[in-house]
């Protein structure tokens, strides 16, 4: 578990890292990286899974600002969590866990998180 | 990771929401990094500072773990804001980006942070011993810190810093142990170092290759405190060095085998053409100096080039709001607005909003400028030692 919680969703699935600085907008949660498999998608309320984060340390505030503003996603699921995500999710208190075979789930998944545990299942 | 029961407790949130969710992040980074415990750390710099780094979700951030009583428990010491915070309206900063700015600062002083305002705490008092632990952001101190000093930090970010501020800990790993500061690189010197802006380049040349190693430097026959912070400075932007070793010189050296290593060799061509690279503009709308912050000797130097001289564009010398201090009662401050320049305290040219402030081409004399100028400021750069960029200016 890197962040505790549990929540349910509707996956939203990226092959590529995100990076959260420059990469979505914190008012909106909207995906604005230009080029990125996701931009223009919301990731608002969903299970955002992605394999790991990338880029400007300044992300983990930008996770911390998605939540404040309302428009965070209700858990993260990584194959890898490096320090900018792990970072920011903390800060924000978004469950998140990695270590998940994030092959196996495609956008539209319904999907339980429960990060205490661990675990991803489906809903 | 081993936990003390008092840490178990503060996880337990039995010490409250703060310090529970600042310690779980140190946790969770130890347990990404293999940390088989935390340890006590002696000071903290604490990065991510600038409103035009950070924008709203910092400073929202910020004043809510101020708002919820955080405070530091280890001497802590702040990076530099997007502006003077004395003489911002005189010197153009926009209106609106200074009261976002003074609200942040606002926040970490609540925390109990020394307000320092500085990239070189080791300047202006806050000096760590050969050894010691410490939990330092800002990419240019770590640097410092670890190859001039010897003292021991992992290049922190602005939150996980914090975090250590407040929870006077940080997690045991990375270059707090033996193991991973021994040179992962021999880099072969053969050219003549004489400006801080040769170092600059030498830096940057040598950071976009090694990336993340501790490279250790051979063939570099002398030099000074302020070479060796604008050398590790543009190290850190153009690649993520953290240590680095020079033989003869850093502490640490000595202690370390550079044989069987890979070498990479630097001569004069290669610095050249980093010169060339870095110089994506001709004539200067400004030159700024002190990246990282200016030291006591380097205004002085500086004062006197400019004697009796009077300049046709404006010139910034960024420094420590203490070290402007101890320059003007010396009358080196004075020396420089005789010429028309002015020393500027507590921001530089990176983390402030320059090209808010009409300016498109800026001359510099450090490798870190060089490299965070053309994307941060949208600024065409001059990168040159002192004298060439001086005379480009001086009437």
């Amino acid at each position: 578990m890197i962040s505790p919680g549990k929540a349910e969703g509707e996956a939203i699935v990226s092959k590529e890292p995100i990076g959260f600085y420059g990469g979505i907008d914190p008012k909106t949660g909207v995906v604005i990286e230009k080029g990125h498999e996701l931009e223009g998608q919301s990731v608002k309320e969903k299970i955002l899974v992605f394999p790991q984060g990338k880029g400007s340390t300044v992300g983990s505030y930008v996770i911390y600002g998605m939540k404040r503003n309302g428009v965070a996603p209700a858990a993260i699921v990584n194959k890898e969590t490096e320090t900018v995500v792990a970072t920011g999710v903390i800060l924000a208190g978004i469950p998140c866990v990695d270590g998940i075979d994030i092959d196996k789930i495609k956008t539209g998944d319904k999907l339980i998180v429960n990060a205490d545990e661990a675990t991803v299942g489906v809903g | 990771m081993y936990l003390t029961k008092e840490e178990e407790r503060i996880l337990a949130g039995e010490r409250g929401e703060v310090l529970e969710r600042m310690f779980r992040l140190l946790v969770r980074l130890g347990d990404i990094y293999g940390a088989d415990r935390m340890i006590p750390v002696g000071s903290v710099q604490v990065a991510g500072v600038s409103y035009k780094s950070i924008g709203d979700p910092g400073l929202e951030f910020l004043e809510d773990m101020a708002g919820k009583g955080a405070k530091v428990r280890v001497p802590t010491t702040l990076n530099p804001p997007g502006m003077d915070l004395v003489d911002w309206r005189e010197l153009g900063f926009p209106e609106d980006f200074a009261k976002k700015q003074l609200c942040i600062m606002e926040a970490f002083k609540k925390m109990g942070i020394m307000m320092t305002a500085t990239c070189t705490p080791y300047l202006v008092g806050n000096l760590p011993r050969f050894g010691e632990h410490i939990a330092w952001s800002e990419s240019s101190a770590v640097s410092f810190a670890n190859s001039v000093i010897g003292a021991r930090t992992n290049r922190e970010g602005g939150p996980s810093a914090l975090a250590a501020a407040l929870c006077g800990v940080t997690p045991n790993y990375g270059l707090h142990l033996d193991e991973n500061r021994k040179p992962s690189v021999a880099v072969k010197v053969n050219a003549e170092l004489k400006h801080n802006s040769d170092f600059g380049a030498l830096g940057y040349h040598v950071g976009k290759l090694v990336k993340k190693g501790n490279p250790y430097f051979q063939g570099i026959k002398g030099a000074d405190v302020d070479q060796l912070k604008a050398f590790g400075a543009a190290m850190a932007a153009s690649g993520a060095v953290a240590l680095y070793h020079v033989e003869g010189l850093t502490p640490e050296a000595r202690l370390m085998d550079p044989k069987n290593l890979e070498v990479i060799e630097v001569g004069e061509r290669e610095l050249k053409e980093t010169c060339e690279k870095l110089n994506t503009g001709r004539e200067p709308d400004i030159v700024i100096l002190g990246c990282p912050h200016a030291s006591l000797k380097e205004i002085a130097t500086l004062a006197n080039k400019l004697e009796g001289k009077r300049l046709r564009k404006p010139l910034w010398i960024c420094t420590a709001r203490t070290t402007k201090e101890t320059a003007t009662k010396l009358g080196f401050v004075e020396q420089v607005e005789r010429a028309g320049g002015k020393v500027v305290a507590d921001t530089c040219a990176v983390v402030s909003p320059i090209e808010r402030m009409g300016f498109k081409r800026t001359a510099v004399n450090s490798g870190k400028a060089a490299n965070y100028l053309p994307g941060f400021c949208k600024q065409e750069v001059i990168f040159g030692n002192v004298n060439e960029l001086l005379k480009k200016v001086l009437a």
